[in-house]
């Protein structure tokens, strides 16, 4: 292995390399084109040995990558924002399919006006097409998880397609140092790809036709879901063997920071848990009991991983870095909707900041919490469950 | 900021490679064995705008991702930003600039000032593109001394970030700005 500073998206673009992907299907925007231009580099260097096929439209990406991994192979794409919106049909004809596919999506907000910056608004809009959507905390992660995608999505208890999420130029395009892993590692991790069915010529099948049987159609929508609760054990035991090969476990589908002993906890996901864990530190300087829950996989939900730690918990507060207008933070929604069906009743709150890629520093997150913190323990309850936070 | 960070802002223009400076930095500290973080501003620019960039140094592996708002130190590639543009913005009292200066530069008092002509210095190795000095490289040695870095890590980080004979004489430029810069406490 090698250490290199790399951006976010050469990360991604290293690992669908050593995965050894066989065709990529680009169709450029900010903040995501950086990963399939470095592809087409390897590509051109000799270095990787995979098709690219430059199509007209982000719908057309996705459904030349979908028709490549159709006929059996490793197939790749990266999208974000207004591209990710215009993918929306494929992204669920891909989930439907029951086809493997790994996408990264470099998570930029949605116009109008028009802006490049970063929140999770595009990537929380896939939330319910079937695919397992996982958000990073640095460049290390992209790298790791889009090479563990690949076997989480390609396991015949799963067979669904996966996205790899980070934010827009604050992992992107932000360099740091990353452990690059040797393609025979890669290699030994990875088995050969497995897939439901394959297109073959000559080999007729039919899919997709209008059925006949609404109560089979009804239980392939079922089955999409119980794969999805399936796929929770297997991204547990993916994340133990990368682990083993490379050192590096993340914990499965959420990650804790400080929370053994703590009373109030935080949950978010994306990069700036990075910011967060510096306001963790930061309030327990100033003797405040905080934990942080990093949310690695939001669908499949960590419903479990997130009960186990705060069954006895004084409050809760979600960071949401978009939000389902009409109602509240996705996030939250999740949060909320799995503690109540458990018979918890913690106060919860869902804050609401770093939309529209407003910069959230970790002062900011301190304050807020604290804030939220001390109204709990006055009052023991939340007057207010959704706080639009615009910073100090 | 957390203990034993180090905040830098580059300004530049557009093309003048204020983002490869940050970048060669990050590459350079982990030579140094530290942790290195380097990001452009974020968003669209322009050939010949000013534009920024940043970078943090650390002893820890850095964790926070949100803009540099008070740097120690900020770097400045074209001796005519400051006319433009509030170099100082922010700075720590007592920070640093590390400045691209033909002569003495004016920045009043509580800062440590070091310049270096490095236009010349790029002018004189032919690092020049679409007529404009390359001075990025040449900046980076200026700045290994207020960082205390050895200057044959920057020429090593330089040489890996950019390789071949472009790596050579850009490591050139750096080890001579390195040995002209002066400093103003």
């Amino acid at each position: 292995m090698v250490v290199k500073p790399l951006t976010g998206n050469y990360a991604a673009a290293y690992a669908a390399k050593l995965s050894r992907v066989k065709v990529v299907a680009a169709y450029p925007i900010t903040p995501q084109t950086t990963i399939v231009e470095k592809l087409a580099q390897f590509i051109e260097d000799g270095e990787m040995d995979a098709k690219m096929i430059r199509v007209e439209s982000e719908h057309s990406a996705l459904a030349a990558a979908y028709g490549a991994a159709s006929g059996g192979v490793r197939a790749f794409t990266a999208t974000s924002s207004q591209g990710l919106l215009y993918m929306h049909e494929m992204v669920w004809w891909v989930a439907g399919s029951r086809i493997p596919l790994v996408m990264t999506i470099v998570t930029r907000t949605l116009g109008p006006p028009w802006n490049i910056w970063t929140d999770h608004s595009d990537i929380m809009d896939q939330r319910d097409s079937g695919w397992l959507i996982m958000m990073a905390e640095h460049n290390q992660e992209v790298l790791d998880e889009t090479i563990k995608m690949f076997k989480i999505t390609e396991d015949p208890r799963v067979f669904l397609p996966g996205m790899v999420g980070l934010d827009a130029f604050i992992l992107s395009h932000t360099t740091e140092p990353v452990d690059i892993p040797d393609q025979e590692l890669v290699d030994t991790f990875l088995p050969p790809r497995r897939q439901p069915y394959v297109f073959k010529p000559g080999d007729s099948l039919l899919m997709g036709n209008v059925p006949r049987n609404l109560k089979e159609n009804m239980r392939m929508r079922e089955d999409i879901h119980n794969s999805l609760e399936a796929a929770k054990k297997v991204i547990e035991e993916v994340d133990e063997e990368w682990g083993k090969l490379t050192g590096r476990r993340y914990g499965g589908l959420i990650e804790c920071y400080r929370c053994e002993d703590a009373s109030h906890f935080i949950v978010g996901m994306g990069a700036w848990v990075g910011d967060m864990r510096e306001a963790v530190d930061s309030l327990r300087t100033n003797g405040i009991k905080v934990g942080l829950i990093k949310v690695r996989y939001v669908r499949p939900f960590p419903r479990e991983d997130i009960l186990k730690w705060v069954v006895n918990a004084k409050s809760v507060v979600v960071f949401d870095r978009s939000v389902s207008a009409g109602s509240a933070g996705p996030l939250f929604l999740d949060v909320a909707a799995h503690l109540m069906t458990a018979g918890i009743h913690v106060p919860v709150k869902n804050i609401l900041a770093g939309i529209t890629g407003l910069d959230v520093t970790y002062e900011d997150i301190a304050d807020a919490v604290l804030k939220s913190v001390a109204e709990v323990e006055e009052t023991g309850k939340f007057s207010r469950f959704i706080e639009w936070y615009y910073g100090r | 900021m957390s203990d034993g960070m180090v905040e830098i802002r580059f300004h530049g223009r557009g093309g003048q490679g204020a983002v490869t400076a940050a970048n060669i930095l990050v590459y350079a500290a982990y030579k140094a064995g530290l942790w290195g973080q380097a990001f452009p501003f974020f968003g669209a620019e322009r050939r010949g705008a000013p534009v920024m960039a940043f970078a943090r140094i650390s002893k820890r592996r850095i964790r926070v991702r949100s803009m540099i708002r008070h740097p120690d130190i900020v770097v400045v590639l074209d001796p005519a930003l400051p006319k433009l543009v509030n170099v100082l913005d922010g700075l720590k009292q007592g920070g640093v600039i590390v400045i691209n200066s033909p002569s003495k530069p004016e920045f009043g008092e509580g800062y440590r000032v070091y310049y270096v002509n490095a236009s010349k210095i790029a002018l004189d190795l032919n690092l020049v593109l679409a007529g404009w000095p390359l001075v990025n490289t040449a900046i980076l040695g200026a700045l290994a001394r207020p960082l205390g870095f050895d200057i044959g890590i920057i020429e090593e980080a330089i040489k890996d970030y950019l390789g071949g004979g472009r790596g050579e004489v850009n490591a050139k430029a750096a080890r001579r700005a390195y040995e002209e810069v002066k400093v103003l406490e």
